[in-house]
């Protein structure tokens, strides 16, 4: 094949890697920072407040870091990819023993610039770490019952840790992004079918074994009426302002459910509620559509990268970036029960964006070193 | 590295087949969202829309301002007053301590009152008003005025609150108003639309037949308000409309001089114009101040009027049931003529007692009368004439025009609740009532007003405006409607068989004020101006033994709630009569020595307003 012929890009100029740039993605990158720029300015009411800056800096900084890290041959990060998800898994562990309580749980470590939660990270890491582990594999040797063991322990250990915090949308959320790598990977499409069907069958135990708040949460799912002061009051809330916004939405800085807070944690996980009641279903399909660019040229960059192991981190960053965005919409939009998923960049949050801007990064130097191999 | 590459392809095929299979799931996934978005956003907008200005948008209403109660002349009886209050909002004051320990030295309010606001205060969200105080006078509201500046976020408010001006003169019309309560909310459909916290509402009276009338309607403040409910702007003000002005027929002069006549006594005067129907006059005795409820009464004052032994709180005019005495004689004399049983000839001879079925009658007069004739035994009130018409007439038909001439049902039908039927008994009545049958010694002391016969002072007066006219239908009215409910048809129906003997009874009323022997002569008037006709009545409110019967105390002697209920019916001029009146003093001793001096008084004013009454008629008229 091509191999020899294009093995030079391995040095490439710093110039040349530039030209390597996916710029759609990058600026549907900074088009997505943008709007949560300005989406963070509507919820702090038209001014420049705490919300707006802070997530300012952040996006400055971390898409700073996006860049940096594309620069960085993807090889470097296919030999750090057990390390860093080591790393995490500490971090994790030190979150449990040493972390900062807010809200009944246990979630941040306090790095005195920044709280981060690990929880966030491992949403990234988990994907680099399969990744890199499925990426020598002979296609035969995956369904082994000790590769498929392997990776289960991979997966379950820091959901395990991110349970015990409490914080099971995190933890779903990591299972996620797991998962999608294992089926990329070409595990046999029964052990999902399988699974899917154990999870249904085994769904009323686990609901027995649900704290009382996520108990709650999900009955308000199934009947946010209610209770519409209670539980049900942030389901309710959200779809009156999503439904009010209407064709063309209230208008920018006008929506009265946001702006006269009846809208909960609008800043983080309602962010899109507030997008679409200012922008309507026009703004809101905009929206969706520059993700589903990103998503789509994160697949592309996949597709053409040579290496097994960009291949398969992003086929599986894009696929857990879709599930983040689709569960985070179903959930506002009363589809789903509320679980904590931010909105990948839109969601005021430094470790949500940290992890995001860290899979851009990577994705972006898989892009850049397209031809590299990895052995 | 052929063998390597070979697996490379498969895992290539492998994970690009998953990805095709992971792709179109994406796109259905997201067909699943943009149409839920579409769902929400588009076809149910209209409705997350209203749910959203649900949300935002607040309505506050205002009190709204009740209508007024005017008297025939229009002097306002019970009108609307500003009363200065001094409101505080909580969150707008810095030091809330400091403020409201001040406001206490300034309107040196009582502790109890004190511990009252601060309750208050632990009630209501911080940025709710707080009224410290209801109703300031002038001096306080003017010295919180001046030391303003020290007191950040008080704000001295005027606000519309009822006042009556004329003070007890009118309470047993009109009634007072007073803070709603859950029962006004529910009974009354347009309170529980109109309610604000601190409404008042009438609770007896006009005040309260009429509140759907006098309410009006609120002012309505629209705010946008945030989740918390604290408003941040103000969208719309919508004016309310004041309630409708009610104009009584009654003259507040007359009222005054009706309440000055009964002052310490317990009794009712009421006073009635013979051919409109329309009430001059109707107070009943003792009365209270409406004003002290506006606000709330005090437990004290509320004590003092609910112990009083003289029942202020009674409408005596229509819930006071008195045995008529002998202020029903014209009724049975009527009746007697009007059957057929005697005629002006028919002679009776008084001894001073009579013995009929084993009983002793007495007349009131123990020397007796000798023989009477019709019009002196009315002239001078002669029981045992009566008791032997009446025995004659028998209780049946006397009852039948009693209750013609509006004995024994309620004057004003609804208009106020608190009206009494009172009580015309005949055979079938105690058939049905007491299971008993009628014994003829109860139709003899009927005759006399006594037994079981009771009537209200309004039926009284009633019954005479209509001996007066001459006997014709009227329909008594307090309030000047727009529109009457009484067909024009109804008007003045004769009572009477025979309009001779109206005269005779009438010419029977005439002498016993205005010729000697009559039993009202002290209290006539001789001018013709103001010449009136009467009957006394004395209503014993127990059965006298004979032992006090020899002993023969006078009222004074005779402990209070056993002396006897002074009555007196009276219309005037006696020359093209207008006016009648009834008075009842409750144990008041004699009709004629008690009662009746005070009608005398009563027809002066009366006929001196006469004019002034008549010349608002023909201004009204003009102006139609």
């Amino acid at each position: 094949m091509y191999q020899h012929t294009r093995l030079t890009n391995n040095n490439f100029t710093f110039f040349q890697k530039f030209r390597n740039f996916d710029y759609i993605l990058l600026i549907c990158i900074l088009l997505l920072g943008f709007i949560s720029l300005a989406t963070m300015y509507s919820t702090d009411g038209g001014k420049i407040l705490f919300h707006t800056k802070s997530h300012f800096t952040k996006l400055m900084i971390f898409t700073m870091m996006m860049l940096f890290i594309s620069f960085i041959n993807i090889k470097l990060w296919f030999s750090i990819g057990y390390l860093s998800y080591i790393v995490v898994v500490g971090l994790l562990v030190w979150t449990y023993f040493f972390g900062i309580s807010s809200s009944g749980s246990k979630r941040w470590m306090n790095l005195y610039f920044i709280n981060l939660q690990p929880s966030e990270l491992m949403k990234i890491f988990i994907i680099l770490c399969l990744a890199k582990y499925f990426h020598r594999m002979k296609l035969e040797n995956v369904n082994s019952v000790y590769t498929i063991l392997t990776s289960l322990i991979i997966i379950l250990l820091p959901m395990g840790l991110v349970i015990v915090q409490p914080d099971l949308g995190t933890s779903v959320l990591i299972a996620v992004s797991g998962i999608a790598v294992l089926w990329f990977a070409g595990i046999n499409h029964k052990y999902f079918i399988y699974t899917m069907l154990g999870f249904i069958i085994s769904l009323p135990f686990v609901i027995a074994f649900l704290k009382p708040y996520q108990k709650l949460r999900v009955l308000t799912f199934l009947n946010p009426d209610k209770d519409p002061l209670g539980a049900g009051y942030q389901i309710i809330q959200s779809k009156i302002a999503v439904g009010s916004g209407g064709i063309f939405g209230k208008g920018f800085l006008k929506g009265t459910q946001s702006y006269l807070e009846f809208l909960p944690e609008k800043h983080t996980d309602f962010i899109f509620t507030l997008f679409s009641e200012e922008f309507g279903f026009v703004g809101s399909v905009v929206l969706l559509v520059i993700y589903i660019i990103i998503i789509y040229r994160i697949i592309a960059i996949g597709a053409n990268s040579r290496s097994y192991f960009a291949k398969l981190f992003c086929y599986g960053f894009g696929a857990a970036i879709f599930v983040f965005i689709t569960i985070n919409m179903s959930m506002v939009l009363g589809l789903l029960p509320i679980v904590g998923s931010p909105l990948p960049i839109m969601s005021y949050g430094g470790s949500s964006m940290l992890a995001t801007m860290i899979g851009f990064g990577i994705v972006m130097s898989a892009r850049v070193h397209s031809q590299q191999l990895i052995a | 590295m052929i063998n390597s590459s070979s697996d490379n392809v498969k895992k290539l095929n492998s994970i690009n087949r998953r990805m095709f299979i992971t792709g179109s799931l994406k796109f259905f996934i997201m067909i699943g969202i943009v149409s839920r978005l579409f769902f929400l956003q588009v076809k149910e907008n209209k409705k997350y829309l209203t749910l959203s200005d649900k949300n935002r948008i607040r309505e506050w209403k205002l009190a709204p301002v009740r209508g007024e109660f005017h008297d025939y002349f229009d002097n306002v009886i019970a009108g609307n007053f500003e009363a200065y209050q001094l409101h505080v909002i909580p969150e707008q004051v810095e030091n809330f301590k400091y403020v409201i320990y001040r406001l206490k030295d300034l309107l040196e309010l009582s502790d109890s009152e004190f511990k009252k606001v601060l309750k208050r205060k632990k009630e209501i969200k911080p940025w709710e008003t707080l009224i410290v105080s209801n109703n300031l006078s002038w001096d306080k509201f003017s010295k919180i005025n001046n030391h303003l500046y020290d007191l950040n976020g008080v704000k001295p408010v005027i606000s519309i609150s009822r006042n009556y001006p004329f003070g007890d003169n009118f309470t047993h019309i009109i009634g007072y108003v007073s803070q709603a309560n859950e029962q006004d909310i529910e009974n009354t459909e347009l309170i529980k639309k109109n309610f604000v916290p601190g409404l008042k509402v009438g609770k007896i009276g006009l005040e309260k037949s009429f509140e759907e009338k006098l309410i009006g309607t609120n002012d309505i403040e629209r705010y946008e308000v945030n989740a918390y409910g604290r408003r941040i702007s103000q969208l719309e003000f919508q004016k309310g409309k004041k309630g409708k002005t009610l104009k009584l027929t009654v003259d507040t002069e007359i009222q005054k001089l009706a309440n000055e006549l009964l002052k310490d006594k317990a009794g009712s005067i009421c006073v009635m114009d013979i051919f409109t129907g329309e009430v001059i006059a109707m107070h009943s005795s003792p009365s209270f101040d409406p004003n002290l409820f506006v606000f709330g009464i005090s437990q004290d004052n509320w004590q003092l009027i609910r112990n009083d032994p003289m029942k202020p709180l009674l409408n005596k005019t229509l819930q006071g049931r008195y045995s008529p005495g002998s202020t029903l004689k014209p009724i049975v004399a009527l009746s007697a003529l009007e059957n057929g049983i005697i005629n002006t000839n028919f002679t009776v001879r008084c001894t001073g007692k009579t013995e009929m079925y084993d009983q002793t009658y007495h007349c009131w007069k123990k020397e007796g009368h000798g023989y009477v004739s019709l019009r002196n035994a009315m002239k001078m009130s002669c029981d045992t004439y009566f008791y032997e018409i009446a025995r004659k007439l028998g209780v049946d038909k006397l009852s039948e025009t009693a209750k013609k001439f509006g004995l024994g049902k309620k004057v004003f039908d609804n208009l106020f609740e608190i009206e009494k039927d009172g009580l015309i008994p005949n055979t079938q009545w105690k058939k049905n009532a007491l299971g008993k049958g009628w014994l003829l010694g109860e139709t003899i002391i009927t005759g006399i007003g006594q037994g079981y016969i009771q009537t209200t002072p309004i039926q009284l007066c009633l019954m005479t405006a209509q001996i007066a006219n001459g006997g014709y239908k009227i329909y008594p009215k307090i309030v000047i409607d727009d529109k009457d409910k009484i067909k024009p048809s109804d008007y003045y129906t004769p009572l009477y068989k025979n309009s001779k003997n109206m005269r005779i009874i009438q010419d029977a009323m005439f002498g016993s004020t205005n010729e000697v022997m009559g039993t009202s002569y002290r209290s006539r008037i001789d001018n013709p101006k103001y010449q009136f006709a009467g009957k006394t009545g004395t209503a014993q409110v127990k059965k006298i033994t004979e032992r006090e019967r020899e002993l023969d105390l006078k009222t004074s002697e005779i402990p209070y709630e056993q002396r006897d209920h002074a009555l007196y019916i009276a219309y005037g001029p006696y020359v093209n009569p207008r006016y009648a009146l009834s008075i009842v003093v409750e144990h008041g001793g004699n009709g004629s020595t008690t009662a009746a001096p005070m009608a005398k008084k009563l027809f002066k004013l009366i006929i001196d307003r006469h004019e002034m009454r008549q010349s608002i008629n023909k201004k009204k008229y003009l102006e139609i």
